[in-house]
């Protein structure tokens, strides 16, 4: 009987342990549905290991994304300009910021983020890794003009937010650095991968005669030649997150990749965009100069300027471009617009 | 009962016993392919891009903005002792020049050959994510598969002004009938020798890029500058002149 007692009493001291270990909540790993495409022709996503996705932490970053608490003076969220209808980028050439203030380049759309293989964002790739992007706008004196230990404080102070980085990251000690992880962690999230063009590479559509006559020109070198920088069926990214010069300018008022690099051979170079959701994403390039895809494809057929840094990819510079007929223009045109994504800027999962 | 237990435990044995021969009697090391690029002869690294400084044997003045390029198929004494295909795409601008190849066996001299980009059997449309995601694909107008090698820069032209080259190489395609297109396996073997080699060894393949520019066919660059992909003929000049590019540099052992 003596050891009878002596066992119970041990059972009770390990039982609290064992509840004392319940305590500290461990987030559900968030399990990334790779498109088929990605995972058949794509080296793995950028997930860095000192911030894997959990359920937690991207339920926790999509409701900062939303909240105008990460600006400074309240009245602008992320969402401001990344809007879910327009691909999460702008239709506005210029966003406004918190204090009223005009940016000088375009919303970038927001998605496949995590397929940026190089880790450089922005249109100038002055940021490395999306954690650091995250930041940035929110500090930009002229995006959402925040200051991060007032953000932080706010935060901390806040009812529910310090729960949510308990369950999200185990402290409810809110930082910066937490903020952007949790707001790269939604950003991972965000896919678009299920385009017509998409479904026809899978075997589940098919394409008009304009639409695969517009792929031709796409693929040909002595036509459009716009796969070398801008993905293929085999590069379902449709960038290749590199930064180019592509004509626009004999002269610059924005260096690009040169203001970030401090190198005269990088002025006037910016990243690719993706050519997905292009129907959602104008007005078009880094500063949405044109504001319709017909722009943007005379541009590359006879709008081509002379700089000393423009990309060797563009041809016939000295003649303005490949000057492309009319037919081919349209069936290029039909083809781009294969690579919306409707069911992506419909997706619940990215609604607020 | 006691027998099938015999059995078994012999049987351990014996494959146990197995596997520590095989270990010892083809044992295997790992060797470093260092690619470094010259222009006959001086040194040529990214910080020499973007500045019209090479003078070709045509005697055309051009500066360089990329140079990457696929090297496959490493052979040592004609047999690739690693289990997969082994491929690099060296990118000069990227500084991603070396090649680890493993499952070398360890001979005292051994014959180094590998290919300048994919022979037919492995240049497979798509299959490779990790050149696809360089972006390094080709048409499947043009036969699909990969570049061989993507070699961009500008040029003066006879005005002495800027113009655009892109010398890329790929397996040659005669698209005169889309319908029937012909294609043809311009990739080609670089064999650099008998070279002694021991667990560590780096190799240092030389690249003249001047080559490709001079021998056997003098290149003029204000005929052939753009839009050599879909030129067959092209691609069978830069098949005959790459062939002359790569020498044997040092061997190091670390």
């Amino acid at each position: 009987m003596k050891h009878l007692g002596f066992y119970i009493i041990f059972l009770f001291f390990l039982m609290s342990c064992s509840s004392k270990e319940d305590d500290v909540y461990t987030p559900v790993a968030y399990n990334l549905e790779i498109p088929e495409l990605f995972a058949d022709k794509l080296i793995a996503p950028i997930i860095p290991a000192d911030n894997p996705l959990t359920i937690e932490g991207v339920a926790l970053g999509k409701k900062l994304f939303s909240d105008r608490i990460l600006s400074g003076n309240q009245t602008q969220s992320c969402a401001h300009c990344h809007k879910l209808q327009e691909a999460f980028s702008d239709s506005s050439q210029f966003s406004e910021g918190a204090e009223g203030n005009l940016g000088s380049r375009n919303s970038m759309p927001l998605f496949n983020l995590a397929w940026n293989f190089e880790e450089r964002f922005a249109w100038d790739g002055k940021e490395f890794g999306l954690e650091n992007q995250v930041i940035e706008p929110i500090v930009n004196p002229i995006e959402m003009h925040g200051d991060l230990n007032e953000i932080t404080k706010r935060l901390n102070g806040h009812h529910s937010y310090p729960d949510l980085f308990q369950l999200a990251f185990g402290t409810s000690e809110i930082s910066g650095d937490l903020v952007a992880k949790a707001v790269a962690q939604f950003m991972r999230t965000i896919i678009s991968a299920n385009s017509k063009f998409d479904k026809y590479l899978l075997g589940k559509a098919s394409l008009t005669a304009a639409e695969e006559n517009g792929f031709n020109v796409f693929m040909s070198e002595e036509k459009g030649d716009c796969f070398h920088c801008h993905g293929s069926n085999n590069n379902p990214l449709w960038t290749d997150n590199q930064f180019h010069n592509n004509g626009l300018d004999a002269t610059f008022t924005d260096l690009g990749l040169g203001d970030i690099s401090g190198d005269p051979v990088d002025n006037g170079k910016f990243r690719s965009p993706s050519l997905r959701n292009l129907t959602f994403t104008a007005p078009y390039m880094h500063d949405g100069r044109f504001s319709s895809l017909e722009e943007v494809i005379d541009h590359y057929s006879e709008g081509l300027k002379f700089s000393e840094t423009i990309d060797p990819l563009m041809k016939k510079v000295n003649i303005g471009g490949v000057g492309l007929s009319d037919q081919e223009k349209a069936d290029l045109k039909a083809f781009l617009l294969t690579l919306t994504d409707e069911e992506f800027i419909n997706n619940p999962a990215f609604k607020n | 009962m006691k027998k099938p237990f015999y059995f078994f435990f012999f049987l351990l044995i014996i494959l146990s016993c197995k596997d520590e021969t095989e270990c010892c009697v083809n044992p295997t090391i790992a060797i470093k392919l260092k690619f470094t690029h010259n222009w006959d002869g001086v040194e040529l690294s990214s910080s020499d891009f973007n500045e019209f400084k090479f003078r070709t044997a045509n005697n055309d003045l051009i500066s360089i903005s990329r140079l990457r390029y696929l090297v496959s198929n490493v052979l040592f004494n004609n047999t690739i002792e690693s289990s997969s295909t082994i491929y690099s795409l060296i990118d000069i601008d990227k500084n991603e020049t070396t090649l680890l190849v493993t499952g070398v066996p360890i001979s005292k001299v051994n014959a180094l050959a590998f290919t300048f980009g994919f022979r037919d059997e492995d240049n497979l449309d798509g299959v490779y994510a990790d050149l696809n995601s360089a972006s390094f694909n080709v048409p499947e107008m043009l036969g699909g598969g990969y570049h061989y090698m993507q070699f961009d820069g500008k040029f003066k032209d006879s005005n002495n002004a800027d113009a655009n080259f892109n010398y890329h190489a790929i397996r040659a395609a005669d698209i005169t009938d889309p319908d029937n297109i012909i294609l043809q396996d311009t990739s080609f073997e670089v064999d650099l020798g008998n070279i002694e080699i021991t667990e560590n060894t780096t190799i240092e393949i030389k690249m003249n890029v001047a080559e490709w520019f001079k021998n056997p066919n003098t290149w003029n660059l204000k005929e052939l500058n753009t839009v050599l992909m879909p030129n067959f003929d092209a691609q069978i000049l830069m098949n005959e002149n790459g062939q002359s590019v790569f020498s044997l540099g040092e061997i190091t052992s670390n």
